[in-house]
């Protein structure tokens, strides 16, 4: 298998992969799981849904143990008489902002998010975003996203949420120097490596998008350059470039080569000279590369079959088979960038079958007939595939754990090998 | 609009799928979103069901929206029916799909598929999760019993003489709190007074199973929450006679024996004779002693909490000082117990209020629903789970009923653990404070002592207090009571400090003297 630097020019040939779509029942979560890690990140902010019952229950099932803190996320549930005309519901809704507020003293930032119903009877969250912001301002600014499962898939809620921001971020100083903006949820201790690594290598200007608080919102503007940590960000790229800034095309930071090209391409744009590029990174790679070579020996020649769910898909299975030595047997997606994925396109094994969308019982057929050693798929789907005796890893914990950057690297393979490790050892 | 926090029950369709997914060879489609498909993970992940939920999702997407939703509820269903062949078939929509008005049912009915096929409409804007479960049942009750019900007016036959009598479980189904242990335990029960379970439904019925429903005796209904309708209709349809106890308790599995006894004509006494349960000879040992007047809150579905409270009171010696339900469906009844015990019934789905409710009262145990557990780890009050919404941890993988006798048993350790447990961490900070350990230690609850950081309570590691205590308004101590309050011994010094400013700041006393103390002492002694 043949270890590329993952620098690829920009006029990449995909060729190799062809994606094709399907369309039938989809089993994933819908854009308002988003908010259960976005409410971690961004730690004065509080997201409230204009919703139903089921978002509320969705909300509470997806966020599971985190019922121990007070969350910092609600539901305005939409009752009959609101449908009837009964309640006016600007009223209603100003009324639960209001109790939001003042319980909740510490907020700076409210999420209006936008469900399934309140799409369909069109509750226009924009304008009652605006109206209480007038309000609350300056304490709190309030904004609105749409997290319904009509619009998005999961992963996009946070997409949506980011790119709802992005208009909010200020604008860079006219005399500002070139700075480098990193655009998606990162955990605070990847945010912190990848901090280090950039002040190693000289890039002097480096912020963090979303940032950890309301206040701390970086500037964005003609001369700030943009890295995508996140494979789901189609509006935010779109958004941030509408106010100037420029994208830096890269694969994903995940693995070994997926983040050497990603900090390689950031060092790039800053003109950082190659000889110390190399030789920040030289350290990290061969500790990374160490620490993926225990996991290499349990994964290799393994066949992995992964049903779409987090949009992370893609470049996991890049990862999967460049680093790993995995034979992909298939990769859905439930939605596809090829703009933003076309280098990472252009790194999978020629041929792998890359489905774009879902059709869940075809795509059940395919796995059970496929027998794959692994089948990464959302949480409804491994007990009883594990039933029937394949091995499953949970996709949702690809949005949980730690994944990106060098140090990262080798808890994604493990993430993937724990699975084959605890069946070789159950014995009955 | 309600502003909700946390939920304890489900959107209605959620109900029905619970009905679905514990009948055999019924499959529910549902015109839905795509974000909808999370409930399946509550069957896999919470009750571990090792296969999916029957149950397939439209999930229409807003390109959908513009064209034909109804094409593709239809096509999903024929493709459902085609590819599981159920033997009967459910359809509905969820919140969403509802506002559309496409008219699953009406839809299904044109396609004339060769099996029966239910429609479902639960009104997700208006009912709740169990709602749905108990319509779903008595839809599918009346679909299969209904064509084999007597003319009306038709007098019930006498049993044969050579006949053992038989009865219908009705209400256990899939996500219900310990369901699977306490069919397992009432069919036990009746085994041992000669009485023939019939059908169990739904958990493991199938259509042709509820086709039989009419031909037991009576019907014994577990969960009235999800049985009450289905039950009242075949009463009425085959006059059959419907249990009205639930038999969690000593007390409650001794009345059900009786019931049971005397609608199937048979002797309760030998059964009732026997010592089956250890719960009330653990309640009268002397290790038990300190459980006495324990003040304890309850909460939960109508059914769980009503007879918590009776064990708790009657069987326990606890002092019930709060009784509350969800479930308003059931509100009469709770109203009912509440009063017996003097308290006002707490009728809420709003977390908020009964988070406030429990830090007002002040009570030492608990008994509530995975959102109590939360709120006493929050206050720092011992805690057990008595009901749904279920939690992965009430699907054990031991045998762990809560009704019968071996039920009074699993309660008794579940309510009285948390206690013992609350009484170990108290010793543990007594011998804390022997001069082996650090001398700064102080107790849970009373971390303003000599100004020195206190031993992690429980309630530290919980985000900022709410209602409990406003450190604003609290009087402040005198130096004399507070060196009088630190006499008193640890275990309930963080007590006589929270009754003691609570007694003045109900008084306007704004600095709390050592006649305070011991004005409030008297006040709260009991």
């Amino acid at each position: 298998m043949s270890r590329g630097n993952g620098l690829a020019g920009p006029d990449l040939d995909c060729a190799g992969v062809a994606p094709s779509s399907a369309r039938g029942q989809h089993a994933s979560f819908c854009g308002l799981a988003g908010i259960v890690w976005l409410h971690r990140k961004i730690q004065d902010a509080f997201f409230l849904v204009i919703g139903s019952r089921t978002c509320a229950h969705l909300l509470q099932s997806a966020a599971g143990v985190m019922i121990f803190a007070e969350p910092r996320f609600a539901t305005a549930v939409i009752e009959a008489r609101d449908l009837a005309g009964l309640a006016d519901i600007d009223a209603e809704i100003d009324q639960a902002v209001a109790r939001v507020i003042e319980r909740r003293p510490d907020i700076r930032l409210l999420f209006l998010v936008g469900s399934c119903p309140s799409e369909v009877i069109r509750v226009d969250l924009a304008l009652a975003a605006e109206r209480l912001s007038r309000l609350f301002a300056p304490r709190v600014r309030v904004l609105s996203y749409s997290g319904s499962g009509i619009d998005t898939t999961f992963t996009q809620g946070e997409d949506a949420c980011l790119a709802s921001l992005v208009p909010s971020l200020p604008a860079e100083a006219p005399d500002a120097e070139s700075s480098l903006l990193v655009v998606g949820t990162l955990a605070e201790i990847v945010e912190d490596q990848f901090r280090r690594l950039f002040t190693e290598l000289g890039v002097e200007h480096v912020r963090f998008f979303p940032p950890r608080g309301a206040s701390d919102l970086p500037a964005v503007g003609a001369r700030t350059k943009f890295l995508l940590a996140q494979p789901f960000l189609t509006e935010t790229a779109r958004a941030l470039q509408a106010r100037g800034a420029a994208r830096l095309a890269a694969p994903f930071p995940l693995g070994v080569e997926g983040t050497t090209a990603w900090a390689s391409a950031a060092a790039q744009a800053f003109a950082v000279d190659p000889q110390r590029l190399r030789s920040v990174l030289a350290a990290r790679t061969e500790r990374a590369q160490e620490a993926l070579a225990r996991h290499r020996e349990r994964l290799a020649g393994k066949r992995i079959f992964f049903f779409p769910d987090s949009q992370l898909e893609i470049p996991i299975a890049r990862f999967l088979a460049r680093e790993l030595a995995m034979e992909i047997v298939e990769v859905g997606t439930p939605y596809l960038n090829r703009h933003h994925l076309a280098r990472e396109l252009a790194l999978l094994p020629p041929q792998t079958p890359v489905i774009e969308g879902q059709d869940l019982e075809r795509g059940l057929d395919r796995c059970r007939a496929a027998r794959p050693d692994l089948t990464v798929c959302g949480l409804g789907l491994a007990n009883p595939l594990e039933a029937e005796g394949l091995t499953t890893k949970w996709s949702i914990e690809l949005l949980f754990t730690p994944i990106q950057g060098f140090e990262q690297a080798a808890d994604l393979a493990q993430l993937f090998a724990r699975p084959l490790l605890r069946k070789a050892r159950l014995a009955a | 609009m309600q502003l909700t926090l946390w939920t304890y029950e489900a959107p209605p369709h959620v109900g029905a799928m619970r009905v679905a997914a514990a009948l055999e060879g019924v499959h529910y489609v549902l015109h839905a979103p795509q974000g909808d498909t999370y409930a399946d993970l509550l069957f896999t992940m919470i009750e571990r069901s090792a296969k999916r939920p029957p149950v397939s999702y439209t999930t229409f997407m807003a390109r959908d929206l513009g064209g034909d939703t109804t094409e593709l509820f239809a096509t999903t269903l024929r493709d459902t029916y085609e590819r599981f062949r159920p033997q009967a078939m459910l359809v509905g929509a969820t919140c969403t799909a509802e506002l559309l008005q496409d008219d699953p049912a009406g839809l299904a009915q044109s396609l004339g598929l060769p099996v029966p096929v239910i429609p479902l409409e639960l009104s997700a804007y208006q009912r709740k999760e169990n709602w749905g479960a108990a319509e779903t049942l008595y839809r599918l009750v009346r679909a299969f019993a209904g064509p084999h019900a007597p003319p009306p007016g038709t007098r019930r036959e006498a049993r044969a003489a050579d006949q053992p009598p038989r009865c219908n479980i009705l209400g256990p189904c899939s996500l219900g709190f310990r369901h699977r242990d306490d069919v397992h335990e009432v069919t036990g029960l009746l085994h041992r007074l000669g009485v023939e379970v019939n059908v169990v439904a739904p958990l493991g019925a199938s259509p042709a199973d509820l086709a039989r429903l009419g031909e037991a005796d009576f019907n014994i209904v577990l969960y009235p929450e999800i049985a009450y309708q289905a039950a009242q209709w075949l009463e009425r349809t085959f006059g059959q006679p419907t249990t009205k106890t639930v038999p969690i308790g000593i007390g409650a599995t001794r009345a059900f024996v009786t019931e049971v006894a005397q609608l199937a004509g048979v002797d309760a006494a030998p059964l009732l004779d026997e010592t089956l349960s250890r719960l009330p000879w653990y309640a009268r040992s002397v290790d038990s002693t300190y459980l006495t007047g324990k003040r304890v809150f309850v909460f939960g579905d109508a059914t769980h909490a009503i007879a918590a409270a009776r064990i708790a009171a009657d069987e326990l010696g606890f002092d019930v000082v709060g009784l509350g339900t969800y479930s308003r469906e059931f509100a009469r009844e709770l109203r009912a117990a509440a009063a017996q015990y003097g308290i006002e019934p707490l009728i809420a789905d709003d977390y908020l209020e009964i988070e406030a409710k429990v830090a007002e009262l002040h009570p030492e145990l608990v008994l509530g629903t995975q959102m109590e557990r939360h709120i006493a780890k929050r206050l720092g009050i011992p805690s057990a789970v008595i009901s749904a919404p279920v939690h992965v941890q009430d699907f054990p993988a031991r045998y762990s009923p809560q009704m019968g006798f071996e039920g009074a048993n699993v309660i008794f350790d579940t309510f009285v653990h948390p206690l013992m447990m609350g009484l170990e961490e108290h010793l543990l900070t007594m011998f804390r404070e022997d001069f082996e350990f650090r001398k700064q230690a102080a107790a849970p609850g009373d971390a303003a002592v000599n100004g020195t950081p206190a031993p992690t309570p429980p309630e530290v590691d919980a985000p900022p207090p709410l209602q409990a205590t406003n450190p604003i308004q609290a009087p402040s101590w005198a130096t004399e009571a507070e060196q009088e309050l630190h006499k008193i011994p640890f275990f309930v010094r963080g007590r006589a400090r929270r009754n003691t400013e609570r007694f003045a700041q109900e008084r306007g006393v704004s600095v709390i003297t050592v006649e305070t103390l011991y004005d409030a002492k008297a006040y709260f002694s009991r």
